[in-house]
């Protein structure tokens, strides 16, 4: 979808700012969020892509002002709600009203590690790689209403394939619930003028990991 | 702190609050429903505050700096030469470095969210995550180098890039001159977290004692 979440290129938003010793968290319920995040990730209760596509659906001006863990937290409410792990009076009245549902496994402290390693994306091949390293192509012009990992500031715009990386799941199918659908997955390399026009940094070079589906010859 | 960071803490401390209450009910609701052990969540809250960090990407780096084979490995399957290392932590596939030169300069973005390599630098600062880093870094990167105090010659190619699938990538900073003979504990000392995002240079020797 054609959201706020989609920064790159924009102007306005000012220098970058960055906090001396910055510590992990700032307040102890954002560190609660992530582990929860993580957790149930390790249950199977959703995927990363639906996390996502659920903080893409927040209004942009609950996006803009809410913090980091604020847009998780927001994020993690909408997929218990809409894929049924608890109810809106449950988190209103802060106790389950009725059993929870079934889950895959759960994280338990002797697995905590298993639940911090990150798992494979790689899926098996459903067919030869479309493009070959060195290759030219255009990203297309598409303006999916879901989530979709392909930035508008390279929607049109050609480049040269990179890197291969394999076939891995497809965010854009994932997140709604229509499988994995693996795809090849390509760095696409683009030069900063194709991206910005004639005043854009000459020395600029910039990639995006683009799958399969995103993809014309150029 | 900067100031205005004071201020919004100022203005926002009736709102944290509310966040501590609303997520402790939920943290209740997903325990009572048996998805949750809340004794892991402390373990991973723990891991995150103490074992994760950038700790172990600058062990990786330090390694790459002088050992040609492992560096000739990091950079054509980086997953792989990080999984030879034991003192570091499994990463998962998909991790690819990506070297700096006297011609190019690297630097990591994520435009659509947040991705970033967690398992070599731990969390990411709230900076990473910005709306001003997220939409400047593939536009105007010596703009956002400038805002690090960081600038680079002229004719330096800056790639940039921008995470969008779930590669994630590590800059591999050039070996400060002057640290010829270092040993690998204290070439890590000279390698910053930003160093290894892209937005930064690695420390100088007169840095470290």
């Amino acid at each position: 979808m054609d959201g706020i979440h989609d920064m790159g290129g924009m102007d306005g938003f000012g220098k970058v700012e960055a906090e001396q010793n910055e510590p992990p968290f700032h307040a102890p319920w954002e560190g609660r969020v992530l582990a929860m995040q993580r957790a149930m990730g390790y249950a199977g209760a959703w995927h990363i892509d639906h996390s996502r596509f659920a903080q893409e659906r927040l209004p942009p001006a609950t996006y803009l002002t809410a913090s980091y863990y604020q847009r998780w937290a927001l994020a993690m409410e909408s997929n218990i709600l809409e894929r049924g792990y608890a109810t809106a009076e449950e988190i209103a009245a802060g106790h389950a009203l009725t059993p929870g549902k079934t889950l895959k496994r759960k994280l338990t402290t002797d697995v905590v590690k298993a639940g911090m390693t990150r798992g494979s994306f790689y899926r098996q091949q459903q067919g030869p790689a479309r493009f070959a390293i060195g290759d030219r192509v255009r990203m297309k012009n598409i303006h999916p209403k879901t989530h979709t990992r392909l930035p508008r500031y390279v929607r049109g715009r050609a480049g040269v394939i990179e890197l291969i990386h394999g076939c891995h799941m497809f965010p854009d199918s994932v997140a709604t619930d229509r499988g994995d659908n693996p795809q090849w997955l390509y760095t696409v390399v683009f030069d900063g003028a194709e991206l910005w026009g004639p005043d854009a940094d000459p020395t600029l070079k910039v990639s995006v990991d683009a799958f399969e589906p995103y993809l014309d010859p150029a | 702190m900067a100031s205005h960071d004071h201020d919004h803490h100022h203005e926002h401390g009736s709102e944290l609050s509310e966040m501590q209450l609303r997520v402790r009910a939920l943290e209740t609701v997903l325990s009572e429903k048996g998805y949750l052990d809340p004794a892991a969540l402390d373990a991973i809250i723990e891991a995150y505050e103490t074992k994760v960090g950038p700790h172990n990407g600058a062990r990786v780096v330090a390694k790459a700096w002088v050992d040609p084979a492992f560096r000739q490995a990091l950079l054509s399957d980086a997953s792989k030469a990080v999984g030879t290392l034991g003192h570091v932590s499994r990463v998962g596939d998909h991790l690819v470095a990506v070297e700096n030169t006297q011609k190019r300069h690297n630097m990591v973005v994520c435009t659509l969210c947040s991705c970033y390599p967690w398992e070599m630098l731990g969390l990411p600062p709230v900076w990473y995550k910005s709306a001003p880093y997220r939409s400047r870094a593939v536009k105007d990167p010596r703009g956002v180098l400038a805002d690090f105090g960081v600038t680079l010659p002229q004719d330096t190619e800056i790639r940039v890039w921008d995470s969008t699938a779930e590669t994630r990538f590590l800059v591999l900073p050039m070996r400060p001159p002057g640290t010829e003979g270092w040993s690998e504990d204290k070439l890590a000392e000279l390698v910053t977290r930003d160093s290894m995002i892209g937005t930064g240079l690695p420390k100088k020797p007169g840095e470290v004692s």
